[in-house]
């Protein structure tokens, strides 16, 4: 959850030089804008809940479903479908296609799947919005799921080492001899891997240093995971969160409503124990997203297209580098932008990240201040609504412009982490009302 | 019994990157006497803990010199004193050192055992006072914790540390002779146990801190930080301040307990303890560990066990007695002034007297990926250096890139660096079979046989692509350099690299230059040296230089030795009982039997008949038939993978019998053989000198010992003859000389002071 300046993740480099004398409108000529037309998601739930014992392209599946029916989509009308996810299951591997065919999109249409880690879905939707600049394709899905009920664990090296061996062996007796080479300790089975390969660091552990090293205190923390999941309960309860379609859960009810909002209070949070760094860390339980299944989907779109097929867009996206990065593509400053929706890993890492862009830290001209904490995530976020590591990019994206329309502002910024310090962000523009 | 496990460092004498003793040598004297205000030691009360700050501003690193503990105790008596304070917090504002050891000047200063005894009472007075400080003392270890600054750490109620690399704990203080003489010999073994306090003192490794914490040596750990609104090194060390305020207020609260809940292993290793046999035993093996890998040659090990062993079966008031006893005594041995003497060459090698040079060298080309070439490469790419290795054949270089793997997952594996670290610091590695992009190098070593005509056919071919400010480095053993460089166009930029093998192991770089090679080309030698973390000697051209010279009259004696009928096995315990890490029969199979003919044969050529004695033939039949050594699995030894212990290869009595010398009685006593070995490889070394090869006897003892493995307790060749006693040394040598003639002749360095006793290499 490394904070980089160099957080640039993004490949495409499409709408980058947007002309910074119009405020009014980031469309360039002679350029496609590409808008956003729907997005939805399946509830976000803690792992081991109601979604237990689906599988995840079962979520996907309910996610295309759900924009298939909020869209009227024809099944054959988009051009390409892209996927978001970070823990593969080695029986789906390439998901898109597995959701797609079972959402019953058309066999034609491929799909593929990408993964970066927390930002996979932003990946998703900005490798989609690249194939539709590039004028590959008109309508593109874009979406993400992550399933953590139910992970690969796998056999130690040794034992696989060994099936293989045993799967090539020819004789009674070699066969035999691998049986017989076979130790209790080859049984020990090998979890997916908490840490980064490359620094063999935890996020958790990682987002306590973080926190540590920008003077963030367990108090601000505590607080501001608190602000997140009060308001995503009054989000919830008011009804604002448009994007969660209802899912039937097969062998269980309906499900309509994510079920890790939990506003509790201070005195509460203040009790836990750290649960990385013993004892002196602050990151908790409390103060940082649980793990969570979840999928989401986008329908993007050139405007013509959207325009043609007689859709209303939601909002033009603008895919480029990290905040500061983004904000000067776009010639915006950060008072020009309504919405902020920034995801929330650590309560930890997010303030760092604040306490950043506020400081000497980053290089002068590309400082931009601080987001005003009253547009910052109005409607809660990753820390209470949940973190489906592949699906959160489309969450972000369509709260922004479902808060756009809400809140009548004109621009919007989504910035989310990864894993490998790497950082995603993307403007996104009202589309006329 | 974990206990003496590795006492490999005393025969080695590996050096370590963290000095416990640094010699700051003014330090003391420029400081103004009136001056009363604080300069090492200042202090800060944040609520109701007093933040002890230690910060020698003269110094990269804190040592607890005179002034640092006057200050200390100052501060420390007003913060006892301050009513307002509960706790208190020790750290240092230094990164990278918490105390780094005592001050060495102000050992050496003193006069008689008995001064340093009681500069060691001192020091334990005032640990005292901090061990029984009514305010709990949190140390607040980033960076070295070594030998007097552990012993302060351990004096503490609680250690807090952080997990950098640079964080090591450590009492080395065995490395210069000396024993931990501030309480060391006695906490310790109360804090870890016997067997682990012993490993650490008789070893004087150095801990990381994750281990320290395991091992009980540290409480809890801080994670270093990364960038954040501090650079990392300063934030760290805030951090690392804010949680040991946080524990020093635990402390005082009783929130945090000091006396640790002992584990089920603990109580039961407890229990052993507790039988008076079962420590005796323990004292007899780790006694007779240190007696086999020490030869009784190193008191220091000795003391450190009987100081501990007073320490645990008589009461602290007779173990810090002997502590500070012992440590008065060891400080005045020859030993100690010989370890010392090579700490303090040890430091002078690892600068560059040459400067900076014009151009860092970015890429370095090694040419030829055998055991050298691919153990250069090792030591250069994970320093950052893109290194290209060079072959003539597939199969060579996928040998010499599979050792420098090699080394690299073996780190891997002592989890030294992650696999990613190793992975990345592979990527800086090219290995090929051609001079593509040798255009970029800044440098090439050339590993190549040591054949004059191969050397000046890759010396045409590099300078033929190189750009040209290129430098040629021609890592050769015996050579001269001038006569390489004969086949240059610029032979200013032509120098010799004289690594020892094994690379990654050896610390020694020979370096030599010719007259015609530019000081610049020295100073980024000295520089790539420097960053593959050898020690340097600059050495003058001439046939074997200065160590090769030194070896073959040595080595040439040894073949006489074996030919008068003694047995390899016999010939290594006389080298190995004189103080030689390794007997003269087994560096003849490690340097190669083959490698060992050739410079015989050419210094024999370039020195005439000083340099026999041993019949070169003898070698030349061993290469014949295939011994050249370990490598090819015999040699004067035979060598079976996995096997530790090794035989005396049967086939070479029949070549020793072809050869046989009688031997005369009257030189060929067990000493007489010691002396006749030592005494032609003192004598070269003292003619290098002479003849204007090596820049002083400092350089040549450090060159001896980190090279040659001459033995670390005599301090090198010139140190011996200062210690030794010049006149005694020619004395014996004259006896030889009746006998064998003129490989015995002392030099007139030699004789000159042996004529005049006031005369001293070393002062």
């Amino acid at each position: 959850m490394r904070f980089g300046a160099c957080s640039l993740s993004t490949t495409t480099q499409l709408q980058a030089q947007v002309q910074t004398k119009s405020k009014k409108t980031l469309a360039r000529p002679g350029v496609k804008n590409i808008v956003l037309v729907e997005g939805v998601r399946t509830p976000f739930l803690l792992s081991g809940t109601t979604y237990a014992d689906l599988m995840p392209h079962d979520l996907a599946r309910a996610a295309l479903q759900g924009l298939l029916n909020r869209t009227n989509l024809p099944k054959d009308a988009v051009d390409y479908i892209i996927y978001g996810t970070v823990i593969q299951e080695v029986k789906t591997s390439n998901v898109a296609r597995e959701a797609a065919l079972g959402a019953g999109f058309s066999d034609k249409i491929p799909a593929h799947t990408v993964t970066m880690a927390c930002i996979s879905s932003n990946q998703a939707m900005t490798t989609g919005a690249g194939l539709i600049a590039a004028g590959q394709c008109d309508a593109i899905v874009a979406g993400g799921v992550e399933f953590m009920s139910d992970v690969p664990i796998r056999h130690s090296r040794k034992m696989r080492k060994t099936m293989l061996s045993l799967s090539r062996a020819k004789t009674l007796g070699q066969r035999l001899g691998l049986i017989g080479s076979i130790r209790l300790a080859h049984l020990t089975p090998e979890l997916p891997a908490v840490a980064e390969f490359s620094t063999a660091e935890t996020m958790g552990h990682s987002a306590d240093r973080l926190a540590a090293a920008f003077g963030v205190s367990r108090l601000e923390q505590d607080e501001f995971a608190l602000r997140s999941h009060t308001l995503a309960k009054k989000a919830q309860d008011d009804g604002l969160l448009q994007d969660v379609i209802s899912f039937k859960v097969p062998g269980r009810d309906i499900v309509s409503k994510d079920n890790g909002i939990r506003p509790s209070s201070m005195e509460q949070l203040k009790k836990l124990k750290p649960a990385f760094i013993k004892p002196h860390g602050t990151v908790t339980a409390a103060n940082s997203s649980f793990l969570t299944d979840g999928a989401s989907a986008v329908l993007i779109m050139s405007e013509e297209k959207a325009l043609a097929m007689g859709y209303k867009p939601k909002a033009y996206l603008r895919p480029t580098y990290g905040t500061p990065k983004a904000l000067e593509r776009a010639g915006l400053s950060m008072s020009d932008i309504d919405v902020f929706e920034f995801h929330e890993a650590f309560a930890g890492q997010i303030m760092a990240n604040l306490k950043a862009m506020d400081s000497d830290w980053l290089p002068r001209h590309t400082w931009v201040g601080t987001p005003p904490m009253e547009k910052f995530n109005l409607w809660g976020g990753s820390l209470s609504l949940g973190h489906p590591f592949g699906a959160t990019g489309c969450r972000l994206v369509t709260t922004v412009a479902h808060r756009l329309q809400k809140e009548g502002g004109q621009y919007g910024l989504v910035a989310a982490c990864a894993a490998g310090g790497q950082g995603h962000a993307m403007v996104i523009e009202a589309y006329p009302q | 019994m974990a206990g003496a496990r590795a006492l490999g460092v005393l025969s080695r004498f590996t050096s370590r990157r963290y000095a416990l003793f640094i010699g700051n040598n003014f330090r003391t004297f420029s400081m103004a006497p009136a001056l009363l205000a604080r300069t090492h030691v200042n202090y800060e009360v944040k609520g109701d803990v007093a933040v002890v700050r230690i910060n020698d501003p003269s110094s990269k690193v804190n040592t607890l010199s005179v002034q640092m503990q006057r200050e200390m105790t100052e501060v420390m008596n007003e913060v006892w004193a301050n009513n307002a304070v509960q706790s208190a917090v020790l750290i240092s504002s230094k990164p990278g050192c918490f105390i780094a050891g005592a001050d060495i000047n102000m050992i050496q200063a003193c006069n008689s055992p008995e001064e340093v005894t009681t500069l060691s009472q001192e020091g334990q007075k005032m640990f005292e006072r901090i061990e029984n400080s009514p305010k709990p003392v949190v140390a607040a270890i980033n960076g070295s914790c070594l030998g007097g600054g552990l012993e302060f750490a351990i004096a503490c109620q609680y250690r807090v540390a952080t997990k950098s690399k640079k964080t090591v704990l450590g009492t080395p203080e065995v490395m210069l002779g000396l024993l931990p003489g501030a309480g060391g010999t006695q906490r310790l073994p109360k804090m870890l146990g016997l067997p682990s306090a012993f490993d650490m003192m008789l070893t004087g490794r150095n801990i990381r801190a994750d281990k320290a914490k395991k091992m009980g040596l540290v409480d809890q750990l801080v994670d270093p930080l990364g960038p954040g609104l501090k650079s990392p090194e300063e934030r760290t060390i805030d951090y690392l301040e804010e949680v040991a305020i946080e524990c020093a207020r635990g402390i005082v609260s009783k929130k945090i307990p000091l006396r640790k809940e002992k584990g089920r292993m603990q109580k039961i290793q407890d229990h052993i303890m507790s039988y008076g046999f079962v420590r005796n035993q323990i004292y007899k093996t780790v006694h007779g560990k240190v007696m086999k890998q020490s030869k009784g040659l190193y008191p220091a090990p000795l003391k450190i066990i009987e100081s501990v062993k007073t320490g645990v079966e008589q009461g602290p008031d007779a173990g810090y007695l002997a502590e500070s006893q012992n440590f008065g005594e060891l400080a005045k041995t020859s030993e100690s002034a010989a370890l010392i003497g090579l700490y303090h060459g040890q430091v002078a090698c690892k600068k560059n007297r040459f400067g900076t040079p014009q151009k860092e060298v970015k890429t370095l080309a090694i040419l030829g990926a055998g055991l050298m070439g691919a153990g250069i490469a090792q030591v250069t790419v994970d320093k950052g250096v893109h290194t290209v290795l060079k072959d003539t054949a597939v199969a060579g270089l996928a040998r010499g890139e599979q050792q420098v793997y090699k080394g690299l997952n073996d780190k891997t594996r002592k989890k030294n660096i992650t696999s990613f670290q190793r992975d990345s610091i592979l990527s800086n590695l090219t290995g090929q079979l051609d001079y593509r992009g040798f255009e970029n190098a800044d440098m090439v070593i050339e590993a190549v046989f040591e054949d004059i005509n191969i050397k000046h056919a890759v010396l045409k071919e590099v300078e033929a692509v190189v750009s040209p400010h290129c430098i040629f480095a021609s890592n050769t053993s015996a050579l001269p350099i001038k006569d390489i460089a004969a086949a240059s166009k610029r032979p200013d930029k032509v120098i010799g690299m004289h690594y020892f093998s094994p690379v990654d192991k050896m610390q020694l770089l020979e370096i030599i230059s010719t007259d015609q090679t530019s000081k610049d080309t020295i100073a980024s030698a000295v520089a790539v040296g420097l960053k593959q973390g050898k020690v340097i000697i600059v050495v003058g051209d001439g046939p074997g230089f200065y160590t090769t010279r030194c070896l073959a009259p040595m080595l040439a004696e040894a073949v006489r030795v074996l030919q008068e009928g003694v047995d390899p096995k016999k010939l290594d315990g006389l080298t190995t009982s004189f103080g030689f890490p390794v007997g003269a029969a087994t560096l003849a199979d490690e340097v190669g039997i083959d490698v060992a003919a050739h410079v015989a044969e050419d210094l024999g050529k370039a020195f005439g008949s000083r340099f026999g004695g041993g019949n070169v033939e003898v070698l030349k039949t061993m290469v014949d038939l295939g011994f050249k050594g370990r490598k090819s699995g015999k040699g004067c030894y035979v060598y079976q993978p996995g096997l530790k212990t090794k035989e005396v290869n049967p086939d070479i009595g029949d070549i020793l019998e072809k050869y046989r010398i009688t031997p005369n009685p009257a030189v060929s006593s067990d000493s007489d053989v010691q002396y006749r070995l030592v005494s032609r490889f003192v004598n070269e070394a003292v003619m290098c000198l002479q003849e204007g090869i090596l820049n002083g006897p400092l350089e040549g003892d450090i060159g001896a010992v980190f090279g040659l493995g001459f033995p670390p307790c005599l301090g090198g060749p010139f140190r011996f003859v200062d210690s030794f006693g010049a006149d005694k040394l020619v004395e014996k040598m004259r006896r030889f000389e009746a006998v064998y003639g003129n490989h015995f002749t002392p030099c007139q360095l030699l004789l000159d002071h042996a004529n005049d006793s006031s005369k001293k290499f070393h002062k």
